[in-house]
C-alpha cells in the first residue's frame, strides 16, 4: 500500500453556486449564499476565510452534499480514491467505537484492514488507539477525527473550523501536525476559518469572503514558504492582508 | 446504617463495572431468606390448605420436577415467551423507527397507535384464538400484539433522538446500509431498546399466562388452570417461582452481562 500517493488528476476544485437560501422559523426569506464562485487548484491548500456567519460552514455542507437545496453548480476534484473526507467543528467520532475503529470504518469495506500504524504515529495516537473518545482530551479527539480524514485518501479534504474551542497551545501544535500529514498524504484541501492567522500560517492561497450573502471578496495568494512563517513573517503578512482587504479588518 | 448504604452504593458500582458479585448476591439471598421465613411463620400462625408453608411448595415443586412435568411446562412456557419477544421487539423496533424517522406517518399512524395502545390483551387473544383458531401461531402472535406498541412508542422516542451529525459523517464517508444499521443507528437506539426489552419479557410473560389458560394444553399457564379447579396452591406457587425463578436467572446471567457488554464504552460508572 503507497501511502504518499497523490490523489489523482489535475481537476480543480470549482464552485459556483448562484444562490442559497433559507427559510427561518416564521417564513422570512433569508440569503446565505448568492454568486460564490471560486476554484482550488490540484493538491492546493485553500482556506474560505470570512466573518462568522456569513456562510461559509453553508458553504462546505453544499460540497460536502448534506446541502442540496441551492441553485448552482460545483465540480469536486477527481481521481485517487474519488472520495471527500471532512473534519467537522466537533470531532463527531462514534462514542460506542474505539479510535482505531472510528477511523477504519470510514475506509472502504476491502481497504478496512489497511496498514494505518505511519498515520497514527504521525499524528501521535499510536498508544491511543484502543481508546474510546470519551476517554480523548478534545485536542486528542480532533487528531483523531484529521486520522479518519486523511485514512480515506480522499480527493479532495474539507475542513470547517477544524481547531475551533481549543486552547491557543493545543490549536498551534494542531496546525503544524496537520501541515506534517498534509504534506505526507498530499491532497486538496478547502479549510474553513474565521482566524486570520490561522489561514495566513496553512493556506497557499485564501479566499475572503464579504458577510451575508456570501460572495467572494478577493483571492489573497500567501506566496511564502510554509517553513518561513514565523510569528514575525506571520504579522507581515497580516499587515499585507489589512492592506488588500481594509473592509475585512 | 449510613456507612451501610454508602458501601451499597459502592458495591453496587463495582457490580455495574464488572467487578465484585459476591457481596451483592449474599445480599440477594438473605433478602429471599427473610422472605422465605416471614412467609413460614405466618403460614406456621394461620394454617390453611389454601395457604401452604414454603417447606410444602418446595416438595411439591420436587415432585412436579421429578416426573418431568414441570420442566415440560416451564420449556413450553419460556419458548413461547422467546418467540413472542423475538416478534415483538422486531416488528415494533423496525415500525418504531420508522414512525420517529417519518413526521408525516408518524401523525397519520398515531392514532392507531393509541387504539393498540389501549386494547385489552384479553380482547387480543379472544379475538386471535376466533379468527386464527387455537393454534401455536395464534397464541404467539396475540401476545406479540400486545406488546408491540409498547415496543412502537419506546423506539420512537429513541428514533427522535438520534443524534443527525451522525447521520452526516456516514453520508460524507459513504458507510453502506449495513455499517449504517451497525454502527450509527443501533448503538445510539440500544439504551431504549434495553427499555423496551426489560418491561417487555415482565409483560410477555405475564400475558403468555393468559394465552395458555384460555386456549393451550401446555405451559405454565395451563397448569395454573389445572391446580386452580382443585384448589392445589401449593402447586400453583410451585409453578409461578420456578418460573419466576428462571426469569431472575436470565435477567442476571444474560441480560446484565450483555448490557454492561454493550454500553462498555460509557467511562467510568454511568
Amino acid at each position: 500500500m503507497n501511502d504518499t500517493q497523490p490523489a489523482g488528476a489535475a481537476a480543480p476544485l470549482k464552485v459556483d453556486i448562484t444562490e442559497k437560501t433559507f427559510r427561518s422559523a416564521t417564513g422570512v426569506k433569508i440569503v446565505a449564499l448568492r454568486g460564490l464562485s471560486f476554484e482550488v487548484g490540484q493538491g492546493e491548500f485553500a482556506c474560505l476565510l470570512g466573518p462568522s456567519g456569513c456562510g461559509k460552514t453553508t458553504t462546505l455542507r453544499i460540497l460536502l452534499g448534506l446541502d442540496r437545496q441551492f441553485s448552482g453548480s460545483y465540480q469536486l476534484p477527481e481521481g485517487g480514491s474519488n472520495r471527500v473526507a471532512a473534519v467537522f467543528q466537533e470531532p463527531v467520532l462514534l462514542p460506542w467505537r474505539t479510535v482505531e475503529q472510528n477511523v477504519r470504518l470510514a475506509l472502504p469495506r476491502n481497504f478496512r484492514d489497511k496498514d494505518l500504524d505511519g498515520l497514527f504515529e504521525i499524528l501521535g495516537l499510536s498508544a491511543m488507539r484502543s481508546l474510546y473518545p470519551s476517554e480523548l482530551s478534545l485536542g486528542l479527539a480532533r487528531r483523531a477525527a484529521l486520522a479518519r480524514a486523511f485514512a480515506t485518501e480522499p480527493a479532495i479534504l474539507l475542513l470547517d473550523e477544524p481547531f475551533a474551542s481549543l486552547d491557543e497551545r493545543t490549536a498551534e501544535s494542531l496546525r503544524r501536525l496537520l501541515i506534517r500529514v498534509w504534506a505526507a498524504r498530499p491532497t486538496t484541501v478547502l479549510m474553513v476559518t474565521h482566524n486570520l492567522r490561522e489561514a495566513l500560517l496553512l493556506a497557499d492561497r485564501i479566499i475572503v469572503l464579504a458577510p451575508r450573502p456570501a460572495q467572494v471578496l478577493g483571492v489573497f495568494d500567501v506566496g511564502l514558504s510554509r517553513d518561513l512563517r514565523d510569528k514575525t513573517a506571520l504579522d507581515r503578512l497580516v499587515l499585507d492582508f489589512h492592506e488588500r482587504f481594509p473592509e475585512s479588518a | 446504617m449510613r456507612a451501610g448504604f454508602v458501601s451499597a452504593g459502592a458495591r453496587a458500582r463495582a457490580l455495574a463495572r464488572g467487578g465484585g458479585i459476591v457481596w451483592p448476591a449474599a445480599t440477594v439471598l438473605a433478602s429471599l431468606l427473610g422472605l422465605c421465613l416471614v412467609w413460614s411463620l405466618a403460614a406456621g400462625l394461620w394454617p390453611s390448605r389454601a395457604f401452604p408453608p414454603p417447606l410444602e411448595v418446595w416438595r411439591v415443586l420436587l415432585k412436579e420436577a421429578g416426573s418431568g412435568d414441570l420442566g415440560f411446562h416451564l420449556a413450553m412456557t419460556l419458548s413461547r415467551v422467546a418467540a413472542a419477544y423475538v416478534v415483538a421487539m422486531s416488528i415494533g423496533s423496525v415500525i418504531g423507527v420508522l414512525l420517529g424517522t417519518h413526521r408525516r406517518a408518524d401523525s397519520f399512524f398515531n392514532p392507531w397507535l393509541v387504539l393498540f395502545l389501549n386494547l385489552p390483551a384479553l380482547v387480543v387473544i379472544v379475538l386471535a384464538y376466533i379468527w386464527f383458531g387455537l393454534t401455536e401461531a395464534a397464541a404467539v402472535g396475540a401476545v406479540a400484539i400486545n406488546k408491540i406498541p409498547n415496543v412502537v412508542v419506546t423506539m420512537r422516542e429513541g428514533a427522535r433522538a438520534l443524534d443527525p451529525r451522525f447521520a452526516e459523517m456516514a453520508t460524507v464517508y459513504r458507510l453502506g446500509p449495513i455499517d449504517y444499521l451497525r454502527h450509527i443507528l443501533m448503538p445510539q437506539l440500544q439504551p431504549y431498546f434495553a427499555a423496551a426489552s426489560r418491561s417487555g419479557i415482565a409483560l410477555i410473560w405475564k400475558i403468555v399466562l393468559v394465552v395458555e389458560l384460555l386456549g393451550r394444553s401446555s405451559g405454565v399457564g395451563f397448569q395454573i388452570y389445572l391446580y386452580f379447579q382443585i384448589f392445589d396452591v401449593a402447586a400453583i406457587l410451585a409453578y409461578t417461582l420456578a418460573f419466576v425463578a428462571i426469569m431472575l436467572l436470565i435477567e442476571l446471567l444474560l441480560v446484565q452481562p450483555l448490557e454492561r457488554y454493550t454500553t462498555r464504552w460509557r467511562r467510568g460508572s454511568a
